[in-house]
């Protein structure tokens, strides 16, 4: 058997006494493609922020490959191979959608390899291959704050691409799509994963479908049910917390 | 286009200022010493605002005390100007300068060591700015310690240089502090020779500043700083050690402070503890932000504009200056957000 990628037992994380997660335990194999649901609240972000590096858990153990991720910051993290998508877009909006790419084009990331940075030929052709990819290329000098709701989401999924990483975590990518964006944006996760260990959190589950991966459904910090989509549609747990709503 | 017109055509203009100031004093075009000494001294502070503009205007980080770094480039040269003087102090003291000789000093502190050559007073002009910004920075950074915070600490630092240096026990000439300099670069100073020379010394620093900076502001750092700026945390989420990058531009900033500092005080002639003030660190921030921040050009006018205004008005109403910056600011923050530079752009467009 292969080593996940991702690997999470036991991890809790306690706010004020609030338990946001609460013992759960998540494994994701390389090149999968993991969807997470779950009622609001559930702790899907909470989840993404301790994988990331953003909020350090109460307990348990967060592996990615062999590094502990609960000892290092977000640069770190990132850098090892590690991708994310807010829930929220957020993208630098006083900079164009190339330049916003061009700041997440795998690359030397300290301040004197930024200072004599170059753009060669081989970066641009890989940022306006990725810009092409999210349907973007027709924006490209437009600055970001200037693009539509849509369009931000996916800027934010191609700033990921530039990364290159091992690992995507995609929060919520759909919302504020219509259907047909909806639909252009599974086909494209389907298509990263495989190469790379995508997990995306969604509500839609319609998209969810779409990207007929294995599901985790979420509630109240802990793995409530996992299988197929059809398979968590029709567990009596599942309907009776989320579904069934 | 317009804009760099703009610029040559000023720098050009300043340029000939020395020169017009040697022309006889009943020519049409005869530029009178004050104005020569005046401009000087504006280039240096120009200087100053492009570097609180390269931290603050890009990478967010608004340095109230930045007046501090500049103080301390001037004391570095006013070191080296005080050792310049030699035996012609009034006491005639072979070694000590005439403050220590007053406060019983019976021999110079090992700090002075070393200034009585050029190079290292402009070294340390340098240095000792980008490690005390190094040293805060790394302290703050490394902690996350942004916004309003930074901005108590940075004014802090300067208040408490300031205190610092008003004792006498520590060798800088207490409140006093250095004057009746006698001479750099072996030229008289206060004779013609040694105003433009200084002046056009100012004025390839500013230059050389302005390059430097634009340098950084267009390279992808410049563009990381920004997004730094925005989004901070994000930053981090890509990968990059924010840290680092901030100290970067803050180091870079407190040196090329301090290098102004260092021009400053030779055309004023006089370096004492007031200049750590922390009015002074606010009013360099109030020139930025008229001039038009996170452009660099807008610094510059912010500097030359308000100096000008506070030149003039200082002589005519001083008691009303105080209120006339407040006013400004205000002003500029209600309706001009993006500075008088921002007028500029409209304009263009
Ligand atoms: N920093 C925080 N401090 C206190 N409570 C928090 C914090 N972050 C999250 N929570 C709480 O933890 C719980 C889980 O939040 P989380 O954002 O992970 O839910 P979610 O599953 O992503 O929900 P949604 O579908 O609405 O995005 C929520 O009740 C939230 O209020
Ligand atoms: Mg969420």
């Amino acid at each position: 058997m292969t080593e996940p990628v991702l690997y999470l037992d036991g991890v809790s994380v306690v706010f004020d006494g609030f338990r946001a997660l609460n013992n759960l335990s998540l494994i994701v194999d390389a090149g999968e493609l993991r969807a997470i649901i779950g009622p609001n609240g559930a702790g899907k972000t909470t989840m993404m922020d301790v994988i990331t590096g953003k909020t350090r858990p109460t307990a348990g153990v967060v592996r990615f490959r062999e590094h502990d991720l609960t000892k290092l910051d977000e640069a770190s993290i990132a850098t090892l191979g590690i991708g994310r998508k807010f829930q929220k877009p957020t993208m630098f909006d006083a900079l164009t959608v190339f330049e916003n790419l061009e700041l997440a084009l795998k690359a030397p990331r300290g301040p004197f390899s930024c200072l004599r940075w170059v753009l060669s030929g081989e970066a641009r052709r890989r940022i306006e291959q990725v810009m092409e990819e999210v349907g973007l290329a027709a924006r490209a000098h437009d600055r970001a704050a200037i693009l539509s709701h849509g369009q931000r989401q996916w800027l934010e999924i191609g700033m990921l691409l530039m990364q290159d990483p091992e690992l995507l975590l995609v929060d919520e990518p759909v919302a504020g799509m219509t259907d047909q964006e909806t639909e252009h944006t599974a086909a494209l996760l389907v298509r990263i994963a495989g190469r790379r260990s995508v997990v995306v959190v969604e509500h839609d589950l319609e998209f969810v479908r779409a990207l007929g991966s294995k599901v985790t459904v979420l509630c109240e910090g802990s793995m409530l049910s996992e299988g197929s989509i059809d398979h968590v549609q029709n567990d009596p747990r599942v309907i009776e917390v989320y579904l069934g709503r | 286009m317009t804009l760099r017109l703009v610029l040559v055509g000023a720098v050009l203009v300043l340029a000939m200022l020395p020169a017009l100031n040697r022309l006889p004093a009943d020519s049409a075009l005869h530029v009178s010493d004050f104005i020569v000494s005046v401009t000087g001294k504006w280039i240096t502070y120009a200087i100053l605002a492009l570097a609180i503009d390269l931290a603050w205007g890009y990478a967010g980080i608004l340095s109230l005390g930045h007046g501090a770094f500049f103080a301390l480039g001037g004391y570095a040269i006013g070191m080296h100007l005080m050792r310049l003087i030699g035996p012609r102090g009034v006491y005639g003291h072979p070694v000590l300068p005439d403050f220590m000789v007053f406060l019983g000093y019976q021999e110079l502190p090992w700090y002075w060591l070393g200034f009585d050559h050029f190079p290292f007073a402009i070294l340390m002009a340098v240095v000792v700015p980008g490690l005390l910004a190094g040293v805060v920075g790394y302290l703050a950074f490394r902690s996350r310690i942004t916004g309003v915070y930074l901005s108590i600490i940075t004014q802090a630092l300067t208040y408490a240089l300031m205190l610092a240096f008003f004792r006498n026990d520590m060798g800088f000439g207490g409140n006093n502090g250095f004057t009746d300099f006698k001479e750099l670069l072996g030229m008289p100073l206060n004779t013609p020779t040694a105003r433009s020379a200084l002046f056009y010394a100012s004025l390839l620093l500013l230059l050389g500043a302005l390059w430097l900076c634009s340098w950084v502001a267009r390279s992808k750092l410049g563009r990381v700083l920004v997004a730094i700026r925005d989004a901070e945390s994000r930053v981090r989420f890509l990968g990059y050690d924010v840290t680092q990058h901030k100290l970067f531009v803050f180091v870079l900033s407190a040196m090329i402070a301090g290098l102004a500092g260092a021009l400053y005080v030779p055309q004023v002639g006089i370096i004492n503890p007031g200049e750590f003030s922390p009015g002074n660190s606010i009013e360099a921030v109030i020139w930025v932000a008229v001039g038009g921040r996170g452009t660099l050009v807008g610094a510059l006018l912010g500097a030359f504009s308000v100096n000008a205004l506070k030149t003039w008005l200082t002589t005519v109403a001083p008691d009303l200056w105080l209120f006339a910056l407040g006013g400004l600011f205000v002003a500029v923050t209600l309706f001009l957000p993006r500075g008088l530079i921002g007028l500029f752009s409209k304009a263009q467009k």
